[in-house]
């Protein structure tokens, strides 16, 4: 049963999930990661961008993932919308802990009833011209289906990652994680920026939308599938580090299809998961913690 | 002297209201959640039967009227549902939800107050409770866990040279773990060498390691049990790894579905799947065109199956037995009800209906087809024959097996 090319098929597969694992996460290491806001509602959104996706690729033909990306300043601007309402509510009176869970619980269920009763519940899907070739390097199948959405997600990770670390509107976001009272001495407006860096999370997700329906089919609720995993690979990560969440997310796609491959499918997300407790072990603050 | 006209006045009111009262119905069914997308078809399937009763001026006289709950796909939401429908909106009869994990939990409720219990698409669900007013619609046959591939492996048996190994996969959930059930004991029974045998969980989203490691132990067969999103996965991967199997498919839910049949297209050719009805000149029962072409209409735009094959036919058929046992007794008499479905022959749109063991069918109509010369990216090419070719049981067959899957 134990080949090199099945091996090497597991480590490939596992690269290109792992890469689509970290453009659903990516959106959470910033919301969740670097602003401490528990936004389990960030799946949904996901599911909203491969609704948006659908929309543009049934009833024009566009690619879905020109959609996502021409998706992203309206997903941006209702993040910033969201945000804003949730600091009037919740966070302003220090509420955010308990009160905040329930409200994004509650938007999780807005955003799925309202794709329930506007499209149906049916599973939806797309079509793209790569999304049914596979490239085949040796011995070594790249489907088309996994590869193009792992590039999407690499480029997708480098741009944050890059935004974060360069840019002054990124830098202010980190401040913001690590010190909020130091940053309102400097006389910046730590809400101004926590909008726009929840407005960045939420964007993020109109692209991992669109690559999840390019993957396979989606409906309405099946984002919830992803809120475990997700908010692992950003606790895994570091909270808040976006390549350990890269990273993180990249192991647990290794680690589940390596076990699907050689010991059985069901272990799968038991050992990814058990992988996780065992980093968080030994480095409890994740791989690259802050 | 008034105040008895006006008790007089009530009661001759009280009694003009009974008998113009209608009969209601109650159910609860899946209108959000995993299997909405059956569940909503299955209502508006349901829907132009009661129109179409109302109609013809009811039955017994009186106007049909429905109840029902939205049960969100949720099994622990049924029981205080039906719980309700019965002591609290007093419905004459009830039944049931789509999916066996929406039949179970009603049981109980239904059993203790002793109702008759038309059930829409459970696989099996009666083996335990053996309740004798159960009656399945979805023909699944007397023994619902082998029957449900039996077709599968007997094909398999008649090719010549004979497939020897296959490679069982199942998503690890209560229908699909069923339907392996029944496959090792197939396999078994029919001398097949079963050489992969796993489940996979509910949430993957990559079957390409799966499909490879099944690849690995180089099964002639391949029998896959999957929920509609890992049955899209299954088949693209299988496409994607170049599976080499002689015979691929079986028990996979979704591809009776006008969406997903779309997006595979080419994809789905030589697969061979179960399947309940398809629109081949062999299954062409009085009634059920003239019902498909009103669901159809009814369809549009209400995000449900647009061509409505796989339940609604049998959405519409239990609701048509049910009527036809209250016609015919003449009365609502739940004992009196079951006894009439228990003893007698259906006619419906799914055609002719008997019912034996456990309120299953008397005999399996569980189909096995073979996709055929598909095309890309259209619909429209699935509401006609051809596409779908019966090849089992025999009695239905519309066409021959094209073997194998893949070189």
């Amino acid at each position: 049963m134990f080949s090199a090319d099945l091996l090497a098929n597991a480590v490939v597969s596992g690269l290109l999930l792992g890469g689509f694992y970290a453009a659903v996460a990516i959106g959470l290491a910033i919301v969740f990661g670097q602003l401490d806001i528990v936004n389990i509602a960030h799946p949904a959104f996901v599911i909203a961008g491969s609704y948006t996706a659908y929309i543009f690729n049934t009833t024009f033909g566009f690619d879905p993932i020109l959609v996502g990306v021409a998706a992203m300043p309206l997903f941006f601007a209702v993040g910033v919308a969201i945000y804003r309402l949730y600091y009037a509510a919740f966070e302003r009176t220090g509420q955010e802990s308990l009160s905040g869970l329930a409200f994004f619980f509650g938007l999780m269920f807005i955003i799925e009833v309202t794709l329930i009763l506007v499209y149906g519940v049916d599973y939806r899907l797309v079509s793209a011209g790569y999304a049914t070739r596979t490239l085949s390097v040796g011995f070594v199948d790249l489907p088309g289906r996994m590869l193009v959405p792992f590039l999407v997600a690499m480029t997708l990770t480098a741009a944050v990652w890059l935004y974060l670390s360069r840019t002054f509107m990124g830098r202010a976001i980190q401040a913001v994680a690590q010190d909020r009272g130091a940053l309102q001495l400097m006389g910046a407006d730590p809400v101004r920026i926590k909008q726009w860096a929840f407005g960045l999370g939420i964007a993020t997700a109109a692209i991992a939308g669109a690559l999840l329906i390019i993957i396979g089919p989606v409906e309405p609720s099946v984002g919830r599938q992803y809120i475990g995993r997700v908010f692992a690979i950003v606790v895994l990560g570091g909270m808040g580090s976006i390549q350990g969440m890269l990273i993180a997310a990249l192991l647990l796609g290794v680690t589940e299809n390596l076990v699907s491959t050689f010991y059985g499918p069901s272990w799968s997300p038991a050992v990814a998961f058990g992988v996780l407790l065992l980093t968080l072990a030994v480095r409890p603050a994740g791989l690259f913690g802050r | 002297m008034r105040r008895i006209c006006v008790a007089l006045f009530a009661a001759a009111f009280a009694g003009a209201a009974a008998a113009a009262d209608p009969i209601k119905i109650g159910f609860s069914m899946a209108l959000t959640g995993g299997l909405a997308g059956a569940g909503k078809g299955a209502l508006v399937a349901m829907e132009i039967w009661r129109d179409d009763v109302n109609k013809k001026g009811g039955l017994l006289g009186r106007q049909v009227e429905f109840v029902y709950y939205d049960d969100a796909t949720q099994p622990a939401k049924v029981p205080p549902l039906y719980t309700k429908l019965i002591n609290v909106d007093k419905v004459d009869l009830v039944v049931s939800s789509y999916g066996t994990n929406e039949i179970v939990p009603a049981m109980p409720i239904v059993m203790r107050n002793k109702m008759v219990f038309p059930s829409l698409f459970g696989l099996a669900a009666n083996e335990e409770f053996k309740y004798d007013r159960y009656f399945q619609i979805m023909p699944a046959g007397p023994y619902p866990k082998t029957d449900w591939s039996s077709g599968f492996f007997e094909l398999a048996q008649q090719q010549k040279p004979k497939p020897r190994t296959v490679a069982i996969v199942a998503a690890d959930a209560e229908f699909a773990l069923n339907a392996a059930a029944g496959a090792r004991e197939n396999a078994k029974k029919m001398g097949f060498k079963i050489v992969y045998d796993k489940t996979y969980p509910p949430a993957t989203t990559d079957f390409t390691p799966i499909v490879r490691a099944i690849q690995a132990t180089n099964p002639d067969i391949v029998y896959v049990g999957s929920y509609p999103p890992d049955s899209v996965g299954m088949v693209k991967a299988a496409n994607e790894v170049g599976l080499k199997a002689k015979l691929f498919g079986g028990g996979m839910v979704g591809l009776q579905f006008a969406a997903i049949q779309k997006n595979l297209g080419p994809l789905l050719n030589n697969v061979i799947n179960y399947d309940f009805w398809v629109p081949e000149p062999t299954l062409d029962f009085p009634g059920v065109k003239e019902f498909l072409a009103k669901y159809q209409e009814a369809a549009k735009g209400k995000g449900v199956d647009p061509l409505g094959h796989y339940l609604q036919p049998f959405a519409y058929a239990y609701l048509q037995i049910l009527g036809q046992a209250v016609e015919a007794t003449k009365s609502l008499d739940q004992a009196k009800l079951a006894d009439y479905m228990r003893k007698n022959t259906h006619d419906t749109v799914v055609g002719k209906v008997k019912f034996g063991r456990n309120g299953e069918w008397a005999t399996s109509r569980v189909l096995m087809v073979q996709f055929r010369d598909v095309q890309p990216d259209n619909l429209e090419q699935f509401s006609g024959p051809g596409k779908r070719v019966v090849l089992y049981p025999k009695a239905w067959k519309s066409g021959d097996i094209v073997f194998p899957y893949k070189q």
